[in-house]
């Protein structure tokens, strides 16, 4: 290995907050040289970002403090050099690219005034940083550079935007390029392509690449060394495949174990009866087609999965079909009635019938309901079971029955974690013991240990009270290992639809290859061999 | 990371949520602010009962009495007016009449204007224009019209003033509580109520009113002070409140022909009015903290400067 | 944005019908001009005269009818006070009354501004503290004791300013100075709050990665985007200073929009209050135009 360019060493940093002091990191040592790129895996609340954070001089305190250690660069410790010398550096020595491009770019300047400003604010003459901006704005990919300096970053989509970060972190062609989760909001096929181009342009820079992620796949497929976190200490570091195949922390081999995409995949019962038949619904907003004459059914017990990128229109199929917006034509027939035009009474009952889980339980649940309210309102709406004795046994065990305990019933949403909140969630819609529940995204706001044992929960529903799932997401791996049936939908179509086995293993349409191919595999292995295979081109 | 705190699974004995007074106490100036009000509060309601006629009761003698002196008792130590009574005792009674029209206007104005606000907010397009176009007519409309046409029709009292006021500031209530509910109504755990079949009403009462009551809480204290400020400049300019009733706006104006003589006439009034609307502006600021689960840490925060 | 004017103007057309046709009827309401103008010892026969002689002897309804006659050619009648058409009084008033809205809303801009940017930059820290009490007993002091209180201090006091009148630049001090206390305290929360929030942006992150200076990471990152809800304030404010500061006005002997009206209200010169309002409608419509075209030259987002 050649020599260290820059060294995190024996790094502490607390946080003083209203719950106590945090210790976001302890004693956390890194390194990275020249060319190589170095990815920090963490979940959230690891402290994944908390060493990039002080290498940037971008954490606040109070609440941070740091404790300990010291980040060394060029000779000097970064810890201990003044605001004036560390803004110097920034940008031009080390640049840092962030995970929301769109809430990361300032929405009241041009995109091109916010490149040049790189230079300029280094002391450099406008007219050549102009210059240099627009060959980075060519190179990144974005059409029509000359245009683009004076577009705004609102008119640009999601993948664009990040280009267009990548340029600016690279106008003074940096010694070091820190990327915070730098494609996690970003759709599969986007994210591949914008991993792509960070790969070639460390080729051609030979810039160190420290890479913060939650994702395996985008690791496996990126990164040379890898070091993992959790809880704000280290547990396990060295090359990506030794990571991966000899994961000595018990942690790491959980965190390996629960990366979706490699279970058995379920076959649909062909002979359970039809629940669900939505036939050629449609949903426009003005003239955009939201939704095109989309059909499909749902039988009983029967786990539907429909995947597509953002855009692609399978949050509005399901607000479509619950009503939460009026279609423009087609029809819904639940157990043989159209919901659509049933009256409200009918309607009524079907609400009891039919439940819904959120993609953020954070949001879904009402902050100033305690559990025990959130889970009986259902009961309120439909006026079901009067005697609150009988309504609080059955709240603990549904409680019980999500995996959480009978304690939990008098607290609020904000004293548990996402993943437990979800769970919350996921009881709320049982107490009305629905026949489908729809799920919009319900674990894609999780972590990946989290997600695993919220599919596990889910299934087992499944399997024991015969409920259907639609289950609508973008993450192909938790598709595979939750659905038995997967519809495949881009810009407001059904591409494809079939068994789970047959679009993951002989998929017939371009686009569902794409997608498959776009698809991060977290084995390094299996990512080299994809690449030599061109699968990208 | 921060993260690491929401997300921590807490303790049973934290599922009260932080003690408000705790809170206050964290604040100095808040906390300073509500015991003036309190004091003010308490003289306003049995001052004027335990003063009998001190404050009514003229001296022709000790007229425009100087203050800072024990010579005439205490009552006389702000001085005395151009009538000769005590400053403070009036002080003491013009505080009841002006808390009663400040409190009897925002507890009108909020009820009124958070109830047409919810129905704007929630209900179809054409009612919201229709009140949001209302409520623009009353925006634009003279107060000072308002108060004379009230005046004249209806006479002089408190309750009018009252009614006055409290058409002038509906629309406050109104234009915030619409926002909010337009705001509110998209959060997803209105849309997963809706799923569950939950009734408009339900939603309304349930799941939006809650959520907004800290805000438009927060905006009626700060709307105290307005009121206060607003009832005095009507009873300043003569159209507001009528003699023998008196507020302190009334007190400032009556001192005024005496400036040059008698400047405390004008100015304890006047100083009263800025230490209440003061105190009520600094107790809003808290309670927009206090009230918001994302902003509490603020005044929890310091509990951990120990650890 | 030619359509949003358009519509703007058919909301505000509305609300100004409806406003005059509450103006009109209830200002009739509120007692007999014949009483106040003419002298106590009038006769009947002088009042029924003087009734007949301005129109105030017909029925209500038809009084109206002939105003709004009168107002398609925009006369607006004659004021009964000064014996001149009733615009020429309202407009003469305006041209004391837009000086200073302007001169008042410019000093509040930018002192609200800067000072609310810095406390925001350095939030807790004494400037901060100092700039919050200020701006909170700024916007708890009546204006009407404020300028009591300054008379007693600059003019008889210390005799450096006249108290009232409009005859030379000084005049305009004390009123300029009162009137800026009450917008600037509400306004410099309302900057301090939205560049508060403003600074929190991951923006902001981005631009101290880039290593851009803190003047220019206050001054042009953050401001730009914290100044959409101050203009909001900075309208509602100006909006009613437009209305005429009726106190500071009348205090200092101010011939303004705001001295005219309440003068006209309390002698029942309807043709003044109805063109006043009418006059004030505009300025005001004219105003919020120049906010919204303010927004859109602020955030390229927006877009009419």
């Amino acid at each position: 290995m050649s020599e260290a360019l820059l060294t995190v060493k024996n790094l502490s940093v607390d946080f003083h907050t209203a719950r106590g002091t945090v210790h976001a990191v302890r004693n956390v040592s890194w390194s990275v040289s020249r060319g190589e790129t170095l990815a920090i895996l963490g979940e959230s609340g690891s402290g994944k970002s908390v060493s990039a954070n002080a290498i940037m001089n971008l954490l606040d305190s109070p609440p941070a403090e740091i404790v300990s250690g010291e980040i060394l660069y060029d000779g000097k410790d970064l810890l201990k050099i003044s605001q004036e010398e560390h803004r110097a550096l920034n940008g031009k020595k080390i640049a840092m690219i962030f995970q929301d491009p769109l809430g990361h770019l300032n929405p009241v300047y041009s995109v091109g005034w916010q490149i040049v400003e790189m230079m300029t604010a280094h002391g450099r003459p406008h007219d050549l940083a102009h210059k240099r901006a627009l060959e980075l704005i060519a190179r990144v990919g974005i059409p029509e550079p000359e245009k683009a300096m004076r577009k705004y970053p609102h008119q640009f989509s999601g993948g664009q935007r990040q280009r267009l970060m990548i340029a600016m972190a690279l106008m003074l062609k940096p010694d070091i390029l820190i990327a915070d989760e730098p494609t996690t909001a970003l759709d599969v096929t986007i994210q591949a392509e914008v991993l792509a181009l960070l790969k070639e342009l460390q080729a051609e820079t030979d810039m160190a690449l420290v890479l913060i992620s939650h994702d395996l796949g985008v690791v496996a497929e990126i990164a040379d060394r890898i070091v993992v976190m959790n809880e704000g200490e280290i547990v396990e570091s060295g090359t990506v495949r030794e990571v991966y195949h000899e994961a000595k922390h018990p942690y790491t081999r959980k965190l390996i174990a629960a990366a979706p995409g490699k279970g058995e995949i379920k076959i649909p019962n062909r002979s359970s009866p039809i629940l669900l038949s939505v036939e050629k619904l449609s949903k426009s907003y003005h003239s955009f087609h939201a939704l095109r004459d989309a059909s499909f059914t749902v039988a009983r017990a029967q786990s539907l999965a429909i995947v597509g990128e953002s855009g692609s229109g399978k949050s509005t199929l399901a607000r479509t079909l619950l009503r939460l917006e009026t279609a423009d034509s087609g029809h819904v027939y639940w157990k043989g009635k159209d919901l659509l035009t049933m009256s409200a009474r009918e309607l009524l009952g079907v609400r009891r019938e039919i439940q819904m889980v959120f993609q953020d339980p954070t949001q879904s649940l009402n902050p100033r309901m305690s559990v025990y309210e959130l889970i009986a309102e259902g009961w309120d709406i439909h006026k079901l079971m009067p005697a609150r004795q009988e309504r609080r046994a059955r709240v603990i065990e549904l409680l019980e029955q999500v995996g959480l305990i009978a304690e939990h019933i008098d607290r609020y949403p904000h004293q548990f974690s996402g993943g437990q909140r979800q769970r919350i969630a996921i009881a709320r819609a049982l107490a009305l013991e629905p026949e489908l529940i729809i799920c919009d995204e319900a674990v894609s706001a999780l972590d990946v240990s989290i997600q695993a044992q919220v599919i596990a929960l889910l299934d087992s529903l499944r399997q024991r009270l015969g409920i259907s799932f639609i289950f609508i997401a973008h993450d192909l791996g938790v598709v595979r290992d939750f659905a038995d049936t997967v519809i495949v939908m881009k810009a407001g179509e059904i591409v494809e639809m079939g068994p789970t086995a047959q679009i993951f293993e002989a998929p017939r349409e371009p686009y569902t290859k794409k997608l498959l191919a776009s698809n991060l595999d977290p084995d390094p292995d299996v990512q080299a061999k994809r690449r030599a295979m061109g699968i990208y081109a | 990371m921060p993260a690491t705190i929401t997300q921590a699974p807490t303790t049973a004995s934290e599922t009260k949520g932080p003690n408000l007074i705790s809170m206050l106490w964290r604040d100095k100036f808040a906390f300073v602010s509500v015991i003036i009000l309190l004091l003010i509060l308490v003289s306003a309601l049995i001052g004027p009962a335990l003063l009998g006629d001190a404050a009514t009761q003229q001296n022709l003698r000790g007229r425009n009495f100087p203050p800072f002196s024990f010579e005439r008792g205490w009552l006389f130590y702000l001085g005395g007016d151009a009538l000769g009574r005590s400053m403070l005792a009036r002080l003491i009674v013009a505080a009841q009449s002006t808390i009663a029209i400040a409190a009897g206007t925002v507890a009108a104005a909020m009820v009124v204007g958070t109830i047409l606000g919810l129905i704007a907010g929630y209900m179809g397009k054409v009612v919201s224009q229709v009140i949001m176009r209302l409520a623009d007519v009353i925006m634009s409309f003279p107060s000072l019209l308002i108060a004379v046409v009230v005046l004249y029709v209806l006479g002089p009292s408190i309750p009018n003033m009252i009614l006055v006021l409290a058409i002038t500031r509906v629309p406050i209530y109104l234009r915030t509580a619409r926002a909010e509910v337009l705001e509110v109504r998209e959060r997803m755990f209105v849309q997963a109520a809706i799923v569950m079949g939950a009734t408009h009403s339900r939603i309304i009462v349930k799941h939006i009113l809650p959520v907004i009551a800290p805000t438009i809480l927060t905006i009626a204290t700060l709307d105290f002070a307005f009121v206060m400020l607003a009832e005095s400049s009507l009873s300043f300019l003569g159209i507001g409140v009528q003699p023998p009733d008196i507020t302190w706006g009334l007190m400032v104006s009556q001192g005024r022909p005496y400036l040059s003589s008698a400047w405390w006439l004008a100015f304890w009034p006047g100083l009263m009015i800025v230490i209440a609307a003061l105190s009520l502006n600094l107790l809003s600021n808290w309670l927009r903290v206090a009230l918001d689960p994302t902003q509490r840490w603020r005044l929890e925060a310091r509990r951990t400067k120990s650890v | 944005m030619i359509k949003l004017i358009g519509q703007r103007a058919i909301a505000s057309i509305f609300s100004l019908l409806v406003l005059m046709v509450l103006v009109f009827f209830l200002s009739r309401l509120t007692g007999d001009p014949a009483v106040l103008f003419l002298p106590i010892d009038a006769t009947e026969q002088m009042k029924e005269e003087f009734r007949r002689l301005h129109g105030l002897d017909r029925p209500v309804l038809e009084q109206f009818w002939f105003y709004l006659q009168d107002l398609a050619y925009l006369d607006f009648g004659e004021s009964l006070r000064k014996a001149r058409p009733a615009l020429e009084v309202v407009l003469e008033a305006y041209a004391w009354t837009l000086p200073l809205a302007l001169i008042t809303m410019a000093l509040v801009m930018v002192a609200a501004i800067v000072l609310g940017s810095l406390a925001a930059f350095k939030t807790g820290g004494f400037f901060d503290r100092l700039v919050s009490i200020i701006s909170l007993i700024g916007a708890s002091a009546p204006d009407f004791w404020i300028a009591i209180v300054a008379i007693v201090i600059f003019s008889i006091g210390l005799g450096w300013l006249p108290t009232s009148g409009v005859g030379t630049p000084v005049h305009w001090i004390l009123p300029v100075a009162v009137l800026f206390i009450r917008p600037f305290g509400l306004v410099v929360q309302v900057v301090r709050g939205s560049m508060l929030a403003a600074l929190q942006a991951p923006y902001v992150k981005t631009a101290r990665a880039k290593g851009v200076k803190n003047l220019p990471l206050i001054f042009v990152h953050t401001l730009r985007n914290g100044m959409l809800p101050v203009i909001t304030v900075m309208g509602d404010q100006a909006a009613a200073l437009l209305n005429g500061a009726v106190i500071v006005e009348t205090i200092f002997g101010f011939p303004g929009i705001g001295k005219l009206m309440i003068d006209s209200i309390l002698q029942r010169d309807f043709n003044v209050v109805l063109a006043a309002i009418m006059v004030t409608a505009l300025a005001i419509f004219i105003m919020n135009v120049l906010i919204d075209i303010a927004y859109g030259l602020l955030d390229p987002r927006i877009r009419y």
